[in-house]
């Protein structure tokens, strides 16, 4: 019960129903119930969300949906809230919620832009800007910010994404370094090539799927419970001397 | 039982030895390798620790053995290749297989570049960066056979940043961070992963005796204004990064660094 | 004349008054001025732009400002028309413009959040968005993105600093991958502690003691050390670099 009486707030977790694709929000959650949090599951994807939410509570474990546009500041302030109200506290917060484009650089629009970068970076920090205080109040906690491999490396396929990504990465170490006498860690995880419904258009193109698994020293993709247990050990008390760091979880790709 | 029925080898295990308070004094603390084979064991895994200090890793073994645990030692110069097809046999042999390696044997040198003895450099960089290399080289055939296994070597911030007081130490944990990736990358698709943790400052026999000049003449600890969590790390802070990563949990993990710091090289 | 003939543009070029503390921008434009480029100063400082244009060309140099507001498309789109208009094409873009927030998180307004992520990181894809078909027809270019050692590292200062610092670095990565086939390179350059208008205003005298005594040179670094690093970018002796990141900080990320 790595987790015991912990209460986690997960961003992106809609997409958690068992015998269905997980993303690593949905994945995180059933993980962490499994050791013994009560979680708090947000999303835009509402209806998705509240039947990961009934699965949750229908195996025993204490989970809630909140919808949450993680991009809108009174949003996350009534999440919180909310969260703080119903299980009186918070340790955890894990910034998943995200969105990936493919354009180049030139392909891609202002608007596409603004929403990656609103999405990822301003949602991460909307959410530990609100975290903090609820954290403070119990005298610590974790914050997991889900990056990508793509905000340590370049690529053909995104502009917007990498450039987010890129920001979440260094806003940890900033938040970590700034939160670290208050007993608040922050982390940064930085997920390779996984299946999750994120990626399921890539996957459904045999020839493009094996150009990307060609990459992969491990040649396989990652599963979102692969992830999934590196969110958990970040978040559970293991990690207790573990801040500002990255967490690769990528088969190898980003080590060659 | 995260490392159920797994076999692992610990180099620089015999900082397992829990001292004796009425022999050894207040004054121990577990080292690295040691807190990775108490929480091992814990796991369920069986451990064999190697290590050049006999007296202490024979002991250790027997203390892990009276918690319960599967213990053995085996005597292991890290930097001697002899040694190591011995304690891969040794633990092939005794628990029928090997699934973990972790390389935590270490000593340290403190000098700059001009101050550096050239027989304490090789010394430095037998033991930091051969003996993981050679650890790796004789522990992959016995994790082919498994179809799998995982090596965690125990690195250092000072192999992310270079630490001028002790170059030669930097340069061999520097050695072992890359020859991490490399090794990755190679065996990767035999399912056999290898990573790096780097720990920042933390309580260990081997600490103890570098600021142990400092400590006598009263001058406070240098390190902890440069750690964000204003304390150092305890063994079994970092052993828990090993464990992670020495079991399936961490199973696409691979060529990574995991460092366990308090936040000093966020900054 | 290590840029002779190439036209460059420099965003955040405003301050490049000699005998006035300059800026990086201000400082590359007159390394770049002296190694036989033709350069474009824009920024939103139009006073001081237009002196260092001035004094820029009673040095003989070939200078033009223009006024710009990086986080704007359009204005975008029609500075580099009239760059190529002017000077006939467009070879090197440097992206500086900048200016840093020190709130904490927990006191940082989503205002203040949008602005430092807009001139930062908006403004660096879209100059890199409307450079890149110019540099195209040229055969190739380079563009250099001015982060900070703060978009390695964490610290104190302010968060959206750190954020959009981080960014850049990365957004460099993704545009040196994409375009290198163009021969159109992309590096960030990652300047540690310097003595700047945007660094006289939040150093104090107490704080910079601070932060120097932490810098293995025991020193700040000064804009032309900097600029020094942005002009090896720029030129073609630095051929094969792409993607990379370049530290010009006296040593301290290195510890």
């Amino acid at each position: 019960m790595r987790l015991k009486g912990k209460v986690a707030l997960i961003t992106g977790a809609a997409a958690g129903i068992k015998g269905e694709v997980m993303g690593f929000g949905g994945a995180s959650a059933w993980m962490f119930a499994r050791e013994g949090a009560k979680v708090v599951l947000c999303d835009i994807k509402e209806d998705l969300a509240r039947r990961s939410e009934t699965q949750l509570r229908e195996h025993g474990y204490d989970a809630l949906f909140i919808p949450l546009d993680v991009r809108d500041e009174e949003q996350w302030k009534r999440a919180i809230a909310q969260t703080v109200k119903t299980y009186g506290k918070l340790n955890v917060l894990v910034n998943n919620a995200g969105q990936g484009y493919m354009n180049t650089v030139e392909q891609a629009t202002l608007d596409i832009w603004n929403h990656e970068m609103d999405v990822h970076a301003k949602g991460t920090f909307l959410g530990t800007k609100h975290a903090i205080p609820e954290m403070r109040k119990v005298g610590g906690g974790s914050i997991v910010n889900i990056s990508s491999i793509y905000g340590l490396v370049g690529s053909q396929t995104s502009a917007a994404y990498h450039a987010a990504k890129g920001a979440i990465r260094i806003f940890t170490k900033a938040t970590a370094i700034q939160y670290a006498k208050d007993n608040i860690r922050a982390n940064s995880i930085h997920p390779g090539f996984c299946i999750t419904p994120m990626t399921h258009r890539l996957q459904e193109d045999p020839d493009k799927l094996a150009l990307y698994t060609a990459k992969v020293p491990m040649a396989r993709w990652g599963k979102p419970e692969e992830v999934a247990d590196g969110i958990l050990f970040l978040a559970s008390d293991e990690s207790s001397y573990i801040t500002g760091s990255e967490l690769v979880i990528d088969g190898g790709m980003t080590a060659q | 039982m995260r490392l159920k029925g797994k076999v692992s080898l610990i180099s620089g295990g015999a900082t397992a030895f829990k001292g004796d308070p009425r022999s050894e004094g207040k004054d121990w603390v577990l080292g690295i390798g040691g807190a990775a084979a108490w929480l091992f064991v814990r796991e369920g895994a069986a451990v064999v620790l190697g290590d050049l200090d006999e007296d202490k890793g024979k002991k250790a073994a027997q203390q892990l053995r009276n918690a319960g645990g599967r213990a053995e030692f085996v005597r292991l110069d890290a930097t001697n290749e002899a040694d190591w097809i011995g304690a891969v046999s040794f633990a092939t042999s005794k628990f029928g297989r090997l699934d973990i390696l972790v390389n935590a044997a270490g000593t340290t040198f403190i000098g700059g570049a001009e101050d550096t003895p050239v027989d304490k450099w090789d010394a430095q960089m037998d033991v930091h960066a051969k003996a993981v290399f050679l650890g790796t080289k004789h522990a992959i055939p016995a994790m082919r056979k498994n179809r799998g296994g995982s090596i965690v070597n125990i690195s250092s911030i000072d192999g992310i940043n270079g630490n001028p007081l002790g170059i030669a130490y930097s340069t061999g944990k520097g050695a072992s961070r890359i020859f991490s990736k490399a090794a990755a990358i190679q065996y990767a698709k035999e399912n056999i992963r290898v990573n790096s943790v780097h720990p920042g400052y933390t309580d260990t026999p081997l600490a103890r005796q570098g600021i142990a000049k400092l400590a006598a003449a009263g001058i406070p600890d240098p390190r902890l204004p440069k750690v964000p969590l204003g304390r150092l790390a305890k063994a079994e802070e970092i052993a828990f990064g090993i464990l992670f990563l020495a079991s399936d949990e961490s199973s696409y993990v691979t060529g990574a660094e995991l460092v366990i710091d308090g936040g000093v090289i966020a900054q | 004349m290590r840029l002779k003939n190439k036209v460059a543009l420099i965003t955040g070029g405003a301050s490049a008054v000699q005998s006035e503390l300059m800026g990086f921008g201000g400082a590359a434009a007159w390394i770049f001025a002296r190694e036989g480029a033709k350069v474009v100063l824009c920024d939103i400082k139009e006073d001081i732009g237009r002196r260092s244009e001035t004094q820029l060309r009673e040095h003989g140099y070939d200078a033009l400002f223009i006024p710009l507001d990086v986080r704007d498309e359009e204005q975008w789109k029609r500075v580099i028309a009239q760059t190529v208009k002017t000077y006939g094409k467009l070879n090197v873009l440097v992206n500086n413009a900048g200016m840093g927030y020190v709130e904490k998180i927990e006191n940082m307004t989503v205002q203040q959040w949008d602005h430092e992520m807009d001139v930062h990181v908006k403004g660096a894809f879209l100059g890199t968005k409307h450079a890149i078909p110019e540099m195209r027809k040229a055969g190739g270019g380079s563009i250099v993105n001015v982060s900070s050692i703060w978009g390695i590292v964490g610290s104190e200062g302010g968060p959206a600093y750190h954020a959009a610092k981080g960014a850049v670095r990365i957004f460099s990565k993704a545009a040196a991958i994409q375009y290198a086939k163009d021969n159109i390179r992309v590096n960030s350059i990652h300047p540690g502690g310097a003595w700047t208008p945007m660094t006289e205003k939040s150093l104090t005298p107490e704080r910079r003691a601070t932060f120097i005594a932490k810098v293995p040179m025991g020193r700040l670094g000064t804009v032309e050390e900097i600029a020094n690093g942005i002009l090896f970018l720029a030129s073609d002796e630095s051929s094969y670099v792409t993607g990379a990141e370049l530290v010009i900080d006296g040593g301290l990320l290195a510890q």
